[in-house]
């Protein structure tokens, strides 16, 4: 009997897949997003359009927090540390949580490695902007890449632009030769086995999510269709004028993203988005997606 | 034979691209009429809470139930296999029906409690089958009509069979062994004995 072991920590991701996983900062909301079909919840303190709004440095949120939730729900519940900070990983797998995120919305803690994610039991999650950057956190151990978009923004461009790259990228090495993917693999920064292993499947070896600006259905279903596999939404549904009605709209969405009566039925009437930011106002130092190599 | 795989949540895909290795036609189900001229049905693993709450408001609960009822063929694996039990975690729930078994989720603990183990399962032959386990569900117990296919050394019940329902609580989907997916397939073929000749 192995545990830990890449094919679990894949497997995993494998049956979140067609799923939503959404933010939730406690009991309550956890239930909430449970009794709208979430396939899994991501623990916080604060959403990231709060961390952003709040400033100072975000960290790993309280472990009685996580507990609350882990036993509020059945559903897989995820949490986030910070990138580099392997330490505050230890804590989240001892903890038992089902899925660790190294991710940029909290305040990194090495500006120079990320997690060696291999050496635990757990699984994770990593963000990723272009094919070399999530390449680059599998050959460290991811077992899930989500594309980043741009977090607690209620602003889907970022996430758009992400998912195209990565996956505009692996159509374009799909069918090249050997010789011509070590060089790709040079201008990507990224492990040349892991490289070909792309070419070969014309896929990621992981299982892919978006987002970052999620905050319709429609958001969520733009996703699919672009090629992801699930949706994360942060701050798109308890930042919106009626949480429930909205989590359900987007787990529907994200089951019939190609059935567009579906699509309209289920984004009628659901109250007011999160208000979202327009990204050209953001200072460099606002922007979340740069965090992370 | 045209077999459907219920798609609302999971992993969906990796049945259908097993059985596309089978030369078997498969196809999407997500609402009530896609379940037309269907001759089997494959309910994935995921999260069950999800598939169950996705298949109860879009009305698939009926129908499903009501075929199975009729001699449907069903292969469940993981959530699959929940989404059948007639008893999940000491109550009774009302869902499709097809298991009459007492079911526990998550009987292993969460994920880092996730395992690969390989599996004696007699009916496959004596090569046991590699089984990936993934916040899996355990068999606790089952009425006189339910076949036990598989149990773990410990004595744990992990795959059932009862009529034409299979419920497995790992996932041969994620290998590259298609025993499993023959076995049902098998099944499919007895329960549609007159057109199964034209298959």
């Amino acid at each position: 009997m192995e545990r830990g072991t890449l094919t679990v920590k894949v497997g995993h991701a494998e049956m979140l897949k067609g799923g939503v996983i959404m933010d939730v900062i406690n009991a309550d909301q956890a239930r909430i997003a449970e009794d709208a079909g979430a396939c899994a919840v991501m623990a916080l303190e604060r959403v990231p359009s709060d961390i952003r709004a709040q400033g100072g440095v975000a960290r790993m949120t309280d472990p009685q927090i996580i507990r609350d939730i882990m036993d509020a729900v059945t559903i897989p519940v995820m949490a986030k540390c910070r990138i580099g900070h392997f330490v505050e990983a230890q804590i989240l797998q001892e903890l038992g949580v089902d899925y660790v995120d190294e991710s940029e919305v909290l305040t990194p803690a090495d500006d120079r490695y990320h997690i060696d994610k291999r050496k635990f039991t757990v699984p994770f999650v990593c963000g990723a902007r272009d094919l070399g950057e999530a390449l680059r956190r599998i050959a460290e151990g991811a077992a899930m890449i989500r594309t980043k978009g741009e977090a607690g923004s209620g602003n889907i461009v970022e996430a758009t632009r992400h998912v195209r790259t990565v996956l505009g990228s692996i159509r374009r090495l799909h069918g090249l030769g050997d010789e011509e993917l070590v060089a790709e693999a040079k201008e990507l920064g990224a492990p040349f086995e892991l490289v070909r292993e792309v070419a070969k499947a014309g896929k990621l070896p992981v299982v892919n999510f978006a987002a970052g600006g999620v905050a319709t259905p429609a958001d969520a279903a733009l996703m699919m269709q672009l090629g992801s596999e699930g949706v994360f939404v942060g701050s798109g549904v308890f930042k919106s004028e009626d949480p429930e009605a909205r989590a359900r709209a987007i787990v529907r969405a994200v089951t019939f993203f190609q059935d567009p009566e579906v699509l309209l039925e289920v984004s009628r009437g659901l109250g007011e988005p999160m208000r979202g930011i327009d990204l050209a106002t953001l200072r460099p130092e606002e922007v979340l997606s740069t965090r992370g190599w | 034979m045209r077999i459907g795989v219920l798609a609302l949540q999971g992993a969906f895909r990796e049945h259908i691209d097993q059985l596309a290795r089978l030369s078997v036609d498969a196809v999407e189900v997500r609402l009530p009429k896609h379940l037309a001229g269907v001759d089997a049905l494959v309910i994935p693993g995921g999260e069950s809470t999800t598939i169950r709450k996705l298949m109860t408001d879009y009305k698939l609960i009926g129908p499903i139930g009501s075929a199975i009822k009729g001699g449907l063929p069903v292969l469940g694996t993981c959530a699959g296999m929940i989404v059948c039990a007639k008893r999940v975690d000491g109550e009774e729930v009302p869902g499709i029906g097809g298991l009459d078994v007492e079911l526990r989720r998550n009987a292993f603990g969460r994920q880092v409690d996730s395992f690969e183990a390989d599996v004696d399962v007699p009916i496959l032959g004596t090569q046991p089958f590699h089984g990936v386990f993934i916040r899996a569900p355990v068999v606790e117990s089952v009425q006189p009509e339910v076949k036990i296919l598989a149990q773990l050394k410990d004595g744990r019940i992990v795959a059932v069979r009862q009529g034409a329902v299979v419920g497995i609580a790992f996932h041969p989907e994620l290998t590259d062994d298609d025993r499993f997916h023959r076995y049902f397939l098998k099944l499919v073929k007895e329960a549609h004995p007159v057109t199964s000749a034209a298959w």
